[in-house]
This record gives structure tokens, C-alpha cells and sequence, in this order.
């Protein structure tokens, strides 16, 4: 460190040195980040529990030093709900994909969040499968080209995309629904504030907390990573709006 | 008048994605284009260190926390 000067940002100690796999420019690594640091802001590391899924982000056990436990592909929150009954004095989240959360897992998430299990939702959604090769998801964009889709996502066949958000925001079990995204820093810095509140009202034991995050997916898209950062502004915002949905009190 | 700030970037876990470049207010972040690191990608450095005001916009958008930011004592 040169003289004169003080350290004001560096990496949370809750994230291991491990190197990320994730291709460049992924926001999974900026949400990993981002969320560690929430915990070591909390002091909450000895007490938080994740469940990771199937898809990108199921080696996240490598990278956040919590407790962590690895689920069947969309079972994540089937296995998060046993952990909080079990261990109710555990901060407990699931970190998902929407390969995992919005496709073979729809059934468990909603049930999960109708009985009102007091755990994080985090749903990390790019619009595409992308470890298989950017295969299209429930959650791709119409029009949008994968390589199940070469001709774009079409409604008539394939139906809209799913909002999820949405979708669980009316279910009396959620106590806090909200969509963030990580396209730029006032927004990442925004989302680091959504999952404080989210594990603060883990702590009042309300209800479930539901954060879907509009991610990329540079490779998947085709584009290089500040490209698929504008990409987000332009398509995927516009038909996944950000916001609180529902929080406590309001 | 001495930079307010500046990062330290750790070359050889920085996968080049060029978001800190891209979100860098004062542009004093480049990806260095005649050399690599061990992974072969042309890693950020700062390529005009004096503009730095250590707003940190280039370590929260890094996907694999690798800038340090300092900033001047007061």
C-alpha cells in the first residue's frame, strides 16, 4: 500500500480465494460478491446456511465460504425448507438459476413460497440455459434467439416468458418479492440493499423472501460482456421492471 | 496534484471482461492490449492513474473481486 492512503473496497473475507469459473464478465460472480458481503457486513457468516443448485452457479460451495449444501436439479427449495425447520436459527438462502427455479423446479419454488417458508429466494435469471450451451428457458425473451430457438422465441408456440416475480408477489406465504439487476454499479449497489433488507426480515420470520435478479449471459448471448450489459437495458428490463413488489408493511 | 486514488489489480485471476473499463467514470482503466496473463487475457490495468477519484464503480462491477481500492486520507 503506498503511503497516505487507506484501503476503502476490497474483497469480502466470506468469499474464498478460489478462482471463479464463471465465463467473463458473469454477473453471477458481482451477485456472489455482493452477497458475502451482506453476510459480512451481518457478522451472520457461522450462522448461514445455502443451497446451491443445478446449472452455472452449482459450484458456488467453491467460492462463498458459508455452509452450503448441494441440491437435486430444482430441488433447491424442497431442501432449503428442510434446512430452516431443521435449523431455524440458521440464515438460510438458495441461490438459483432459471433453468433450476423457473423450469424443473417451478412446482417446489411455488409451494415453497405459498406455505411461506421463512428462507432467500435468490434467482438469478439470464434468460437462457447456460452450462448446457444457451438452450432457451422459460424465461427467455420473445424473439430471442438461443439454439433451441434459431428463429427467436415464438408466443405462439412457445408461450411468454415467465415472470416470477410476479408470479409469487400475490402468494400470502412472501413476505418480500423484489427484481434487481447487476448491469451497472448504482444497480448492483441497489441490490446489495434489497438482500440486506431480505435477510433482515429472515430475522423477523414473516414469510419468504423472494430476489430475482436480471443477469447476462455473455456467451450464451453471443456478445461481449459490456455488450450484454446494454443488451439488459434494452430488452430484458423492459419486460422484467425492477422494484420492490412487496415488502412487510406495505 | 496526486491522484485521490488508485487500484491494485490483481493480473492473474482478472479474466479481462472490460466491465471496470467500460464503468470507470474518468477512464484511467484499459485492458492491456500487447500482453496477457497466465490465462491468456488481456488483463485491466490503469492506464492513466492520476484521474482516479476512487469512486469504486470498477471494483463493484468486477465478477471476480479482484481491485483493491485506496483512496487518499483526508
Amino acid at each position: 500500500m503506498r503511503e497516505g492512503y487507506e484501503v476503502i473496497y476490497q474483497k469480502p473475507k466470506t468469499l474464498t480465494d478460489n478462482k471463479m469459473h464463471y465465463c467473463p464478465g458473469c454477473i453471477h460472480g458481482i451477485m456472489h460478491k455482493i452477497f458475502m458481503e451482506v453476510v459480512e457486513e451481518m457478522d451472520i457468516q457461522e450462522k448461514t446456511v445455502g443451497v446451491c443448485p443445478v446449472g452455472c452457479s452449482v459450484f458456488a460451495y467453491d467460492y462463498m465460504d458459508v455452509d452450503m449444501q448441494e441440491a437435486a436439479h430444482g430441488r433447491a427449495a424442497a431442501v432449503a425448507t428442510a434446512i430452516k425447520r431443521m435449523l431455524p436459527d440458521r440464515m438460510v438462502f438458495s441461490y438459483q438459476g432459471d433453468g433450476d427455479l423457473a423450469a424443473i423446479g417451478t412446482a417446489e419454488t411455488l409451494h415453497a413460497c405459498n406455505r411461506g417458508e421463512n428462507f432467500l429466494f435468490i434467482f438469478i435469471n439470464n434468460g437462457i440455459y447456460g452450462m448446457t450451451g444457451g438452450q432457451m428457458a422459460p424465461t427467455t425473451l420473445n424473439g430471442q434467439k438461443t439454439t433451441t430457438s434459431p428463429l427467436g422465441r415464438d408466443k405462439k408456440s412457445m408461450g411468454s416468458p415467465l415472470k416470477m416475480t410476479e408470479m409469487v408477489t400475490p402468494l400470502d406465504g412472501v413476505a418480500f418479492a423484489a427484481r434487481v439487476s447487476g448491469n451497472n454499479p448504482a444497480n448492483v449497489r441497489k441490490a446489495k440493499r434489497i438482500f440486506r433488507k431480505a435477510l433482515e426480515i429472515q430475522q423477523q420470520n414473516i414469510g419468504t423472501q423472494f430476489v430475482e435478479v436480471v443477469s447476462n449471459c455473455p456467451s450464451g448471448w453471443k456478445c461481449t460482456p459490456v455488450e450484454s450489459m446494454d443488451w439488459i437495458v434494452e430488452q430484458s428490463i423492459p419486460y422484467y421492471p425492477l422494484g420492490i413488489f412487496k415488502e412487510p408493511g406495505k | 496534484m496526486p491522484a485521490k486514488g488508485y487500484v491494485e489489480i490483481l493480473v492473474d485471476t482478472c479474466k479481462g471482461c472490460g466491465l471496470c473499463v467500460a464503468n470507470c467514470p474518468t477512464q484511467c482503466l484499459a485492458l492491456k492490449q500487447d500482453d496477457t496473463n497466465v490465462f491468456g487475457y488481456h488483463y485491466s490495468y490503469m492506464s492513466d492513474p492520476d484521474k482516479c477519484i476512487a469512486c469504486m464503480n470498477c471494483a463493484v462491477m468486477c465478477p471476480d473481486s479482484v481491485i483493491t481500492v485506496y483512496k487518499k486520507k483526508s
